[in-house]
């Protein structure tokens, strides 16, 4: 256990408890990092991405081909002014974008990104993760409320119509997919695959519950085709219309976080998380990270695909789609899974 | 059962425009219509029907096909063509003839509609494909675009 040998060292030269808290001081800094890069380059993708798709180049002037684009435009939002609207409720409006980026962190910390690399193993995992991704709509709440801006409110009440309905189709999705793995641990989700990546284990219901779990993730990530929230057209930005400088940089970084959220959890629930393809690179220690990350990154461009291919739905379009059509597939796919489960049909190897 | 076919239907055309747009991704790597201009200054092409000012095509013995119908003149709606004409006597009939003296074009009042060209009977004018148009005094916008010495080519009149 690499974190371990850590804990040993740390533990070697100064008390328990100083151990434990440098030790969580040192992961905290680590995944803080490793979000502002991620952050950063998920949104280089996905500009490079929606170029490609539109047969244009995407930024190419900063840095090789373009690799510092998004750390400049970071700088420049740090540079910029924060203001605010004259009778904004502060309290909330300062609040909101806080709400939005901790959840998403927190979100991050349960992942096994390899066998071992995993700062917060909890038994109820996935369910952790559901809860989580939910609390982030309060900071969209808040933010539209906060901001005392008829645009703003009106996508914020939309991101709660949209995260309500499509939690439903998140969760139970997964849920079909707990009934093959009957756990909740991420690890041992992951434990569950080494015969097999569930998609495969659990053919046509999974595949079901992956498609169910695509469409209500990207509804859950308010991304077109789902966009209600933000609907450029429409509403100008949405709920993050009065935010300026690092809070609307916060919201921003924090919507593309919860597309690689939303991805990895597809990674490690359906596509047997950092296990490679047959085992092929096993002896290899952390190549887990480099699987991980590549899954994910296509799950990621899979959504980026949807999002430059899809137009925008309506509101009442949006919420037929979830209650009329992937909530009552998804609750036939669950009885579906558990009867494969029961007669033992999971294609093993 | 027009539920199930109905899914059946979303499904299969999500897909098929999902196909169309993995295609442009595919190409977009030789088939970018970005061009980074300053930097291709030497090499960039416009393409052909490109509008970016009208001139009048001579051949090599300084012979163009403009008769002086004034059509053009008539057919621009803002009065950038102005034709100044005269009439000399033909050698070989001996008849008077309409030619023109200057096919003078304003390309600083000139839209770009391209009536003018459509108009014209003998094809004597056409579009350039240059684009860099900008001049430090408008004066310099104002072209002659027949050349000096130049005459209208024999056969085009008839």
């Amino acid at each position: 256990m690499k974190i371990l040998s850590i804990n040993e060292w740390l533990l070697s030269f100064m008390p328990a408890g100083a151990a434990s808290i440098t030790e969580m001081v040192l992961i905290a800094l680590i995944y803080l990092t490793v979000f502002a890069v991620l952050g950063l380059y998920l949104v280089l993708l996905e500009r490079k991405v929606a170029a490609w798709f539109q047969l244009r180049l995407g930024p190419n002037r900063v840095g090789y081909k373009g690799m510092f684009q998004t750390l400049a435009d970071a700088l420049k939002l740090v540079s910029k002014e924060l203001t605010g609207t004259v009778k904004a409720d502060k309290f909330l409006y300062n609040l909101a974008p806080y709400f939005v980026i901790i959840t998403a962190l927190m979100a991050l910390s349960v992942f096994p990104f390899t066998e071992n690399l995993q700062a917060f193993d909890i038994n109820i995992g996935l369910f952790f993760l559901i809860a989580i991704s939910s609390i982030g709509v309060i900071g969209i709440l808040l933010g539209g409320w906060g901001s005392n801006n008829k645009f703003a409110l009106i996508g914020a009440m939309r991101s709660g119509v949209q995260t309500i309905s499509y939690e439903l189709s998140v969760g139970l999705s997964l849920l079909t997919m707990v009934i093959l793995t009957g756990s909740l641990q991420l690890s041992e989700i992951i434990e569950v695959q080494k015969n097999g990546w569930l998609i495969v284990q659990g053919h046509i219901p999974a595949m079901i519950a992956f498609m169910i779990y695509m469409i209500s993730g990207t509804a859950e990530t308010n991304r077109a085709p789902f966009d209600m929230v933000e609907a450029e057209s429409e509403l100008g930005a949405g709920y993050h219309t009065e935010y300026s400088g690092m809070k609307f940089a916060y919201f921003f970084l924090a919507e593309f976080i919860n597309m690689f959220i939303i991805a990895a959890i597809a990674t490690t629930v359906f596509f047997g998380g950092w296990l490679s393809p047959f085992g092929i690179t096993e002896s290899i220690p952390f190549m887990g990270i480099f699987w991980f990350l590549a899954k994910t990154f296509v799950l990621v461009f899979l959504m980026m695909w949807f999002r430059w291919t899809f137009p925008r739905l309506r509101v009442d379009q949006l919420l037929t789609l979830e209650w009329k059509y992937l909530l009552p597939i998804n609750l036939v796919n669950l009885v579906l899974m558990a009867v494969i489960v029961w007669l033992n049909i999971t294609i093993q190897f | 059962m027009s539920y199930f076919s109905e899914i059946y239907d979303g499904i299969k055309t999500l897909l098929t425009g999902m196909s169309v747009t993995g295609k442009y991704f595919l190409n977009s790597r030789k088939g970018a219509i970005t061009q980074q201009y300053p930097d291709n200054r030497d090499t960039l092409q416009m393409f052909d029907r490109f509008r970016g000012e009208v001139v009048m095509p001579h051949d090599e013995n300084n012979e163009h096909s403009c008769t002086g119908c004034q059509k053009c003149e008539l057919a621009c709606p803002n009065g950038s063509i102005e034709i100044i004409w005269d009439r000399v006597v033909d050698e070989e009939t001996g008849k008077k003839k309409k030619i023109i003296d200057q096919h003078i074009y304003h390309l600083g009042m000139c839209t770009q509609c391209g009536l003018c060209v459509d108009a014209c009977p003998s094809d004597a004018i056409k579009w350039a494909q240059n684009f860099e148009n900008s001049v430090y005094d408008r004066t310099q916008l104002t072209r002659v675009l027949n050349k000096p010495g130049s005459k209208v080519r024999a056969g085009v009149e008839e």
